[in-house]
């Protein structure tokens, strides 16, 4: 192909999204997305949060179940979490869970292993004369905690949750392949109807997707590098 | 659960292990490179090239690997770039691994102060004496725990490759559970298979970076 023909190729692609409803349907698939994202985010920093306290307690049993659970969290694909949850949980169980839910339960499960190893991290680099001093200057243990560690802790992991909530909504990129219907399915739909009269579509529509995901994760990366940066100075 | 099934069908998860751990290696390796190379331009801030590498970075970091894969896949055969599904693979991870290799380099390279670079001028190092007594052997150490992880991070997106026709681990269970619906079976293979995979590495993760605190802190 020439330069002209590509140039005609990617103009007819490009008229596919503009038929129909199909930018609307594809801003709806991404609103799916993105709700499942968002309440799996949600989620996943409350639990995340209290899993970070819980792996700091001094309990050789406590520590051990945590690291357990932590390390097959990471280990594990999110790809096969999915299916795990998916195929698993109907297969032994027998009862049937949608995928939108199995998608919530292995983003927020997977999302809670990860932050509660981030702030557990927070909460070590917090140094000890912090508590020593909060204790010279008459507080309780409670009022330690509340006042001079959880302040101090949020504000070390604001930039890093956000580096993982950009990556949260990255990978729901993949509940599309446990049945749910959102912007990657709705653009195969697009694709397979038009696959006869536009079968350059797929250019239009992956392109538009892929723009799609960098619009909703740029701006959050952007600002947890401005954030990082202004906490290093 | 059925062993006899588990016992017939596990050449079949080992091939696809191997395929995985094929595919995963040479991304690796390729990101690798593109890393360093990504680095190296943002650290010395080489003009243009700067830019075009901060472009690349934002884009990747910011992108499902799955639909940087669909569109190699689907869409570039369509403006007659024809691409096999193990070639979208390799392009795939390293154009994902090359960002996250490329952080993890500059943001070691930017742990070596300047005074560190200041006394090395000072006794007379020329730039290349520079870079490869005082900077790297620096750099790569504190670098070492955040490749490791990207190692682990690549080696986990390889299970997306099933969408673009590559018999991975990922696509044989599929497969299993879509032909004989041994769901418990295959799905409980695939846990094992990228445990043996994922768990080593995950394990030396954990002693280099004890080892690293030991040799910063003495302590562990």
């Amino acid at each position: 192909m020439d330069s002209s023909e590509i140039l005609n190729a990617l103009s007819t692609a490009f008229s596919v999204l503009f038929k129909g409803k199909n930018f609307v349907r594809l801003l709806g698939g991404l609103g799916v997305t993105i709700w499942i994202a968002a309440l799996s985010v949600a989620l996943s920093l409350v639990l995340g949060f209290l899993f970070g306290i819980v792996m700091n307690i001094k309990n050789r049993a406590v520590k051990v179940v945590c690291g357990i659970y932590l390390e097959f969290m990471r280990i594990m694909p999110q790809m096969v979490l999915l299916f795990l949850a998916y195929f698993g949980i109907t297969h032994v169980f027998g009862i049937s869970i949608s995928g939108e839910a199995a998608s919530i339960i292995v983003f927020t499960l997977w999302g809670t292993a990860e932050m509660g190893d981030l702030v557990r991290g927070a909460l070590q680099s917090i140094p000890l004369h912090q508590y020593e001093s909060g204790r010279a200057i008459g507080l309780t243990e409670r009022q330690i905690f509340f006042y001079i560690i959880i302040p101090q802790t949020v504000k070390r992991l604001v930039p890093l949750s956000m580096n993982l909530i950009t990556r949260m909504i990255k990978t729901t990129s993949l509940v599309v392949f446990v049945g749910v219907i959102e912007v990657v399915k709705i653009g195969q739909q697009i694709i397979e109807a038009n696959r006869l009269t536009i079968p350059t579509a797929s250019i239009a529509v992956y392109g538009l997707i892929f723009f799609m995901y960098f619009i909703v994760c740029w701006p959050l990366s952007l600002a947890a590098d401005k954030i990082e940066k202004k906490q290093k100075m | 659960m059925d062993f006899n099934f588990i016992k017939e069908v596990i050449p079949l998860y080992v091939e696809a292990t191997w395929l995985t751990l094929r595919i995963g290696f040479i991304g690796i390796i390729l990101s690798f490179i593109t890393g360093i190379f990504c680095a190296v331009v943002r650290y010395w801030k080489i003009p243009v090239l700067n830019v075009i590498v901060r472009v690349y970075t934002e884009i990747s970091r910011n992108t499902p690997l799955l639909i940087q894969l669909f569109f190699l896949y689907f869409a570039l055969p369509r403006l007659g770039v024809k691409l096999s599904g193990e070639q979208c693979g390799i392009i795939g991870l390293t154009f994902l691994g090359g960002s996250y290799m490329a952080e993890t380099f500059r943001s070691s390279l930017e742990t070596v102060g300047r005074p560190q670079l200041e006394s090395g001028m000072c006794v007379g190092l020329n730039k290349i004496q520079l870079v490869r007594y005082v900077v790297l052997p620096q750099a790569l150490s504190v670098s070492v725990p955040g490749l490791v992880a990207n190692i682990i991070f690549l080696l986990k997106e390889t299970s997306v490759f099933s969408a673009v026709a590559l018999a991975d681990l990922m696509y044989v269970a599929k497969d299993l559970i879509g032909l004989y619906y041994k769901t418990e079976e295959s799905l409980f293979l695939l846990v094992i298979a990228y445990f043996i995979i994922l768990l080593p590495i995950s394990l030396l993760s954990r002693f280099i970076e004890k080892r690293l605190r030991y040799g910063q802190f003495g302590n562990s």
